[in-house]
């Protein structure tokens, strides 16, 4: 089913896409607490994991609804090109689960990469003692998980992993740097 | 008791899957099928390929519900070759 809708390439896009989003928009918050007047730990962790589960809901729906118009379309055309219902056939199967499989990874990119980061909130907020202050601890997780998925494009692409972590990095410094201006 | 050994059928399929993914399909579906692709036709969408099937006895309905679960349709069949044993004991 995989096979026969090319879809490996498609989720490996909206894995890094959107686990970039999530990655980006978590450090974006925390470097927004970093700068502003102290908050509670507890409010921190509350406003991040919202907006980590609405960057999954909306991945998840956003991916679905316009992955299922897409395969319903190219079915549409594929039947019309074979003369025949293709519904029971596995270009049917796939036009019903693929858009469910797309939808799974481009709501779970960003949600479960965004609770990766905010790992240190909840390890600070049980009470274990960090080596650095929590909000920096995320900052550190996020450029970590920034610059690994910077190397897992350079994978894909064929292209020095270094070079390309990097260039991801960069992009989460820049962005960092933007909120310092704006912000700060 | 009629085996069949051989058949050819004409079938309009989609690109995808490949050429060797439906005939490793279809010879997955018995014991000792051989089994040729040849293309007839091509164009945007789909492709007309011949599918030659030898064995010692093909089991015909396997072999095209096969063909349609995988997008093809059978158009027609070319050739057939049977051949008739009789039960030993």
């Amino acid at each position: 089913m995989l096979n026969i809708t090319r879809t490996h390439e498609i989720v490996r896009r909206y894995f890094v896409v959107n686990g970039f989003d999530g990655a980006l928009t978590m450090l974006g918050l925390v470097i927004g607490f970093l700068v502003s007047t102290p908050a509670d730990l507890s409010v921190i962790i509350n406003v991040c994991l919202g907006a980590a589960v609405a960057l999954g809901m909306s991945g998840a729906s956003s991916a679905y609804v316009s992955e299922a118009a897409e395969r319903k379309r190219a079915l549409g055309k594929l039947e019309e090109a074979m003369v025949t219902d293709l519904q029971e056939s596995a270009h049917g199967e796939a036009a019903r689960w693929v858009p469910l499989l797309i939808a799974l990874v481009n709501g779970s990119a960003p949600f479960i990469i965004s609770l990766l980061i905010l790992a240190p909130l909840w390890l600070a907020n049980a009470g274990i003692p960090l080596p650095l202050s929590p909000l920096y601890a995320v900052i550190i997780v996020a450029l970590i998980l920034i610059f690994l998925l910077g190397v897992f494009l350079g994978q894909i692409a064929g292209i020095s992993w270094l070079r390309s972590g990097i260039q991801t990095l960069l992009v989460a410094v820049v962005t960092a740097a933007l909120i310092y201006l704006f912000a700060g | 008791m009629v085996f069949v050994k051989k058949i050819v059928l004409d079938v309009l399929k989609p690109h995808q899957p490949n050429a060797l993914e439906f005939s490793r399909a279809i010879a997955e579906v018995g014991v000792d099928y051989r089994v040729r692709l040849t293309v007839l036709e091509m164009d945007e969408n789909t492709e007309t390929r011949k599918i030659e099937i030898e064995g010692k006895a093909i089991d015909f309905e396997a072999v095209q519900s096969i063909i349609s679960d995988m997008g093809g349709s059978l158009h027609s069949i070319d050739e057939v070759e049977v051949q008739s044993e009789t039960d030993v004991g």
